[in-house]
C-alpha cells in the first residue's frame, strides 16, 4: 500500500464539482501526477497529485471533510 | 437605545478589533465562532463566545439563521457583522432588524441600493457626485458612438453592449482611431451577440484607487479624508495608506466634500468607504462604488485622525448622534498599513496557513499591529488568509516608510509562511518610495521579479 497524503491542512474534495463522479474509483490505474483530488485552503483550490503508480484502493477521507497536513488521503495498492 | 450586548459575527483580527472596541464603550461582548475557532483570540478576549456551527463558513459565519438564534440565546441587543461575510447582505441587515436587534451598520435599504451598481451610480448622479462618464446605455451606430465619445472625452473604452464581463474590449485614444476600431467592434458584437449595440466610457488609463471614509448618524454625515490603495495584486488591496499625497489640497477638498454629500444624500448611517478611481494626468476622480462596513484598512485612517471609527460607529448604531463636527477632524502626518497574510509570496502567494512557533510584535511609538496570532496558534485553513496588518504613523511619508521597515524587520512570525517579505521589498523600492504607482503597477511589478527569493529588494 502506498498513502498519498495532504501537502496542506484544509477541505479535501474527492471530486472536480459536486456534479462530477470522484477523480478516481478502486481499481483504476495511477499514473505519477494524476489527480486524485482537491484541497480548498483559504479560498484556494489546489490539486493533489499521485507521487507513485499504482492501481487504485479507494479514498480515506470523506468528500468535504477537513483534514490536516500529512493525513492519508487514499491509498493504492 | 444604546447599545448594551454586542454579538460579533464575524472572525480574526476584525473580530479581536471590534471586542475591543465595545469594551472600550463598557459594552458586554458575544463572540460568535466555527467549530474551528475554538481557540481564536477573539473568544479568549470577549466576555462570552457562542459556537454558531461547523468549520465552513456557509454552515457558520454565513449562515443568518444559526447567528440569529445565538444571539438571541445569548441575549444580544446588536450584531456587528465586522468586514466580509454577511456584512453587506442586506437580507441579513433586514433580518437582524425584524428579529428585533439593531445591525451595526446601514438600514437594509442602503445597503441594498449601494450595492446595486446601476443605483448606486445614479445616487451618486444624483448627489453632484462625478461617476466614470459613459453612454449610460447602448449606442448604436458608428455615426453615434463617435458623438457620445467626444461628450465623454478621450481615451474612450468601447464594448457590445451585450456582452459581459471585459470581453471584446477596445480603447481609443483619438477619433481617428474610434472611426476605425467602432465597426469592426460593432461587426464582432452583431456576430458574437446578434446584437451591435455598443457601449461607450471613458477610459481611464492605469487610475489610482483613492477613498474616502465617512461617518453618518442617519441625518449627518463627516468624511475622516482619504485613502490611496492602489498597491494591488488580483484586485486585493495590499499596501494602504493615509492620505494620498498626490492630491493637490483643492482636489483633496473636493473629493471628501463628494463623499459627504451622497453620505448624506442616502442618509448614511455608521462607518462606510466611497471608492473612487483617480486620473492623476487630469486632477479628475470618479465615484465606483460605496462599501457599506467598516474595511480591513480603517487603521490608517485612525492613525491619520485619532478617531477610533469602529467603536463611533457602534456609538451611532445605537442611536447616539455623531460625536464630532467635520472641523474637529483634524489629519496629522502620514500612515501606511501593510496586510500579513499566511501565503508564501515567493510561491505565487499560495496559502500556507502553518502554526505559530514563535511571534515577536512590532512596537514603538506610532506603530500597531492588529492581528489574532499567539505562539502556539493553528491558522485555520478555512478562511481567508489575512492574519494581521501592521499599520505605522509618522511625521511625513518618507518617515512613516522607514518606521514600517524598522517594524516589519523586528517583526517575527515563525511556523508559517507570510507576505512580510513582500512589504519589506515594497518599502525598498524606489518607485513606491516615491509614490509613484497605480493599480496596474504591483502585478507586472511581481512578474518582473522584483521580489528575490531571499526576500530583499532585487
Amino acid at each position: 500500500m502506498t498513502a498519498i497524503l495532504s501537502p496542506l491542512p484544509g477541505t479535501f474534495y474527492q471530486k472536480p464539482s459536486p456534479e462530477d463522479p470522484p477523480y478516481k474509483a478502486e481499481g483504476d490505474a495511477v499514473a505519477v501526477d494524476d489527480v486524485i483530488g482537491l484541497i480548498e485552503v483559504m479560498k484556494t483550490f489546489i490539486e493533489v497529485k499521485a507521487e507513485a503508480a499504482g492501481t487504485f484502493a479507494g479514498y480515506k477521507v470523506e468528500n468535504e471533510s477537513p483534514v490536516n497536513a500529512g493525513d492519508t488521503l487514499a491509498e493504492l495498492s | 437605545m444604546a447599545i448594551e450586548r454586542l454579538f460579533i459575527a464575524n472572525r480574526g483580527e476584525i473580530a479581536v478589533r471590534i471586542v475591543r472596541a465595545a469594551k472600550s464603550l463598557g459594552i458586554h461582548t458575544i463572540q460568535a465562532h466555527s467549530e474551528a475557532d475554538v481557540e481564536m483570540l477573539s473568544v479568549k478576549l470577549a466576555d462570552e463566545a457562542v459556537c454558531i456551527g461547523p468549520a465552513p463558513s456557509k454552515d457558520s459565519y454565513l449562515n443568518i439563521q444559526a447567528i440569529l438564534d445565538a444571539a438571541k440565546a445569548t441575549g444580544a441587543d446588536a450584531i456587528h457583522p465586522g468586514y466580509g461575510f454577511l456584512s453587506e447582505n442586506a437580507g441579513f441587515a433586514r433580518a437582524v432588524e425584524e428579529a428585533g436587534l439593531i445591525f451595526v451598520g446601514p438600514s437594509a435599504d442602503t445597503i441594498e441600493r449601494m450595492g446595486d451598481k446601476v443605483a448606486a451610480r445614479q445616487a451618486a448622479l444624483a448627489a453632484g457626485v462625478p461617476v466614470v462618464p459613459g453612454s449610460d446605455g447602448r449606442v448604436d451606430g458608428v455615426e453615434a458612438t463617435l458623438a457620445v465619445a467626444e461628450q465623454v472625452g478621450f481615451p474612450v473604452m468601447i464594448k457590445a453592449a451585450a456582452g459581459g464581463g471585459g470581453r471584446g474590449i477596445r480603447i481609443a485614444n483619438t477619433a481617428g482611431e474610434l472611426a476605425a476600431l467602432a465597426p469592426q467592434a460593432k461587426a464582432e458584437a452583431e456576430a458574437a451577440f446578434g446584437d451591435g449595440s455598443l457601449y461607450v466610457e471613458r477610459a481611464i488609463v492605469a487610475p489610482r484607487h483613492i477613498e474616502v471614509q465617512i461617518l453618518g448618524d442617519g441625518d449627518r454625515a463627516v468624511h475622516c479624508f482619504e485613502r490611496e490603495c492602489s498597491l494591488q495584486r488580483r484586485r486585493q488591496k495590499v499596501w494602504e495608506e493615509a492620505g494620498a499625497d498626490c492630491l493637490d489640497a483643492p482636489t483633496r477638498d473636493a473629493l471628501c466634500a463628494s463623499a459627504v454629500a451622497l453620505a448624506e444624500a442616502v442618509g448614511y448611517r455608521g462607518a462606510g468607504t466611497l471608492e473612487y478611481l483617480y486620473d492623476e494626468s487630469t486632477k479628475e476622480f470618479f465615484f465606483i462604488e460605496m462599501n457599506t462596513r467598516i474595511q480591513v484598512e480603517h487603521p490608517v485612517t485612525e492613525m491619520l485622525t485619532g478617531i477610533d471609527l469602529v467603536a463611533e460607529m457602534i456609538r451611532v448604531c445605537g442611536g447616539a448622534p455623531l460625536s464630532m463636527t467635520q472641523e474637529q477632524i483634524l489629519r496629522s502626518g502620514h500612515a501606511i498599513e501593510v496586510r500579513i497574510c499566511a501565503e508564501d509570496p515567493f510561491n505565487n502567494f499560495m496559502p500556507w496557513p502553518g502554526r505559530i512557533k514563535t511571534l515577536v510584535e512590532p512596537t514603538g511609538p506610532g506603530v500597531r499591529f492588529d492581528h489574532f496570532l499567539s505562539e502556539g496558534y493553528q491558522i485555520p485553513p478555512f478562511y481567508d488568509s489575512l492574519v494581521g496588518k501592521v499599520i505605522v504613523h509618522a511625521e511625513t511619508r518618507d518617515a512613516a516608510i522607514d518606521k514600517l521597515t524598522t517594524a516589519l524587520t523586528e517583526m517575527v512570525i515563525d511556523g508559517t509562511k507570510h507576505t512580510g517579505p513582500l512589504h519589506l521589498a515594497l518599502a525598498a523600492d524606489p518607485e513606491v518610495r516615491a509614490g509613484r504607482f497605480h493599480t496596474q503597477w504591483l502585478e507586472p511589478w511581481l512578474d518582473a521579479g522584483a521580489l528575490s527569493a531571499k526576500g530583499d529588494a532585487a
